[in-house]
């Protein structure tokens, strides 16, 4: 009952945000809000790897990096009038949602079955390793590319174009953003108790097991590793029209980490959970930052007392005592 | 006679100096119980791993179902109808006894990249598998998860696990391993209910369940097959008494 409330408050509250900031007067809470979302797909795309998967990737922010440069770069090239490529075929950048958004999760999906192809022949510690190797490694390249801004990033001439939205508005942005963040979480329900769901909640539970029973393990996680990425790609081009900036920053190894802090506060393998984490770590950011730059320094202790005292997360801690009853 | 179910010829596995199987021969027939025994670092565990796909052999062949398996990763054997048991037991912890025995149905019924329809809603799948708990007899515990289930409910839980996928041949590691002699008798019910449905090779050190189960005995000393015969061949063979038995005895 506990957890049914809470949700159905919550999700009153997201749809009447807008509305409640302006009548308060406190417009930039939109704002806030709409960073909370993105960081909450973003967990969300991760916690469908290590919450259900069993792998722990910490090297998540290349997706997210990436698909926010994919949707950088297309505005690019669409405000100059530069085709992107001419060879074999002549390809024009794009500032249109409806494709610099898709491309972005295509353009992730394709790097994440190159990643995840290497990265899942190993596992545990190692696999820890190499998903951060090959993230510093992508790190690097959009350091060195100079034609994009190199070191000092990109700038957006403006967020996508939505027609009939208009992105520029804060409000239209974040219900467009909610909608979306609705709309994952329903497939990811979806997902989670299907089929392949239940095969990868099985290799998490015992990858040796599931050989034995005659899965091919190995299939099963790149696809969920290239579906992680695709979600983690379109979170990043929602950021990129959030900040209508891009930078190698948005792929540095502490972005990875930042993802990761979400799910594990939020709940590891809870499918609200990364929401939960993005709420709490982002508004700590927020409240946290204004008192002092050195907020980590209370941030580092909280977290430890969640993995602690409470190993499920906030939301798997909730879930939990709600059962109980 | 038409050929055996599974044939395994030379097969050798050296760790190092140490030889585990050396040049181990053996025939499994249709329909039979197999038992497997032998001292401790006879190699019967790193037998069972080739059979299995987990370990690959140095030399040698393994023939199941008419085919050579030797190069076949784990998985491709499952599918292929080898299902197995663990010498320490290996259950989905955190799955309900139901979803366990599911996914062992489901890893025979059709692929699963489905992502849409919910996997519970199966009843191709969840029939199946509330038969194969109600036959080993944890029809009433299928919410449990596994983990809540007490040691002797877990091994046959792997049993429902095994059986639910429809196996030629079941590789049992030990399936009275660490439970009590209640429980075991109870295994060994089971196991014997089982006989004539499906193929099994057995390894077991309790010798009151090998000599009520088994129809055939290979004796496994030092990596090799010192004698495979009926059991009361076994019984009589001086070489196995002083090689094997003779320490149960005393």
């Amino acid at each position: 009952m506990v957890r049914r409330g809470i949700l159905v408050g919550g999700l009153v509250l997201a749809l009447t945000l807008p509305l409640l900031a302006a009548a308060f007067g406190l417009d930039y809470v939109v704002g806030i809000a709409t960073r909370i979302l993105i960081f909450a797909l973003a967990g969300v795309s991760l916690n469908l790897i290590l919450g259900y998967g069993g792998m722990v990737s910490f090297g998540h922010a290349a997706f997210f990096g990436t698909g926010a440069y994919v949707v950088a770069i297309l505005s690019d090239h669409a405000a100059a009038g530069i085709p992107l490529f001419t060879w074999p075929l002549t390809v024009y950048g794009s500032d249109m949602a409806i494709i610099a958004w898709p491309a972005a999760m295509a353009v992730c999906a394709v790097l994440a079955l190159i990643i995840g192809a290497i990265c899942l022949r190993t596992g545990g510690l190692y696999f820890i390793m190499i998903t951060l190797a090959f993230a510093q490694m992508l790190y690097f390249f959009f350091v060195a590319l100079e034609p994009y801004g190199g070191d000092d990033g990109l700038s957006l001439v403006g967020p996508s174009r939505a027609w009939p939205l208009d992105l520029a508005d804060d409000r239209q942005f974040y219900y467009l953003i909610l909608s979306l963040l609705l709309f994952i979480l329903y497939l990811m329900r979806r997902l989670i108790a299907s089929r392949f769901g239940l095969v990868l909640r099985g290799i998490r539970e015992n990858e040796r097991r599931m050989q034995a029973m005659g899965y091919a393990t190995y299939r099963y996680k790149l696809a969920a590793f290239v579906i992680s990425g695709a979600v983690a790609g379109l979170a990043g081009a929602l950021i990129a029209n959030h900040t209508e900036f891009v930078s190698p920053s948005f792929l540095d190894w502490r972005r990875s980490g930042e993802i990761l802090v979400v799910v594990i506060m939020g709940g590891v393998g809870t499918l609200y959970g990364p929401v939960a984490g993005a709420i709490a770590y982002l508004m700590l950011e927020e409240v946290l930052s204004r008192w002092t730059e050195h907020w980590m320094i209370v941030l580092g202790p909280l977290l430890v007392l969640i993995v602690l005292y409470a190993k499920q997360g906030l939301w798997g801690t909730l879930e939990k005592m709600s059962t109980k009853r | 006679m038409s050929a055996p179910l599974l044939r395994i010829t030379g097969l050798r596995k050296a760790f190092g100096a140490v030889v585990a199987c050396d040049g181990i021969d053996l025939d499994v027939a249709e329909g039979e119980v197999h038992a497997l025994i032998g001292p401790n670092d006879a190699g019967k565990t790193t037998l069972i791993g080739q059979l299995a796909g987990e370990i690959r052999p140095d030399s040698g062949r393994i023939v199941f179902r008419g085919r050579d398996v030797t190069p076949l990763p784990a998985h491709t054997r499952a599918a292929r109808g080898l299902a197995r048991s663990f010498q320490i037991t290996s259950v989905l912890p955190g799955m309900s006894a139901l979803d366990n025995v599911a996914l062992a149905v489901q890893a025979h019924a059709g692929h699963s990249f489905r992502f849409w329809r919910p996997a519970g809603d199966e009843t191709a799948v969840r029939e199946p598998a509330h038969a194969a708990l109600d036959r080993v007899g944890l029809a009433l515990r299928a919410t449990v998860p596994a983990a809540m289930l007490a040691h002797g409910e877990q091994r046959q839980l792997e049993i429902a696990m095994a059986l639910a996928s429809q196996p030629r041949l079941v590789l049992l590691d030990e399936p009275t391993a660490g439970i009590g002699a209640e429980e075991s008798a109870r295994m060994v019910t089971l196991l014997e209910s089982l006989r004539g449905d499906v193929t099994m090779l057995l390894v077991e050190h309790d010798m009151d369940a090998v000599f009520a189960l088994a129809e055939r005995i290979t004796v496994l000393v030092s990596g090799r097959v010192i004698a495979s015969d009926t059991p009361e061949a076994i019984r009589g063979d001086t070489e196995v008494r002083c090689a094997y038995l003779g320490e149960e005895d005393a």
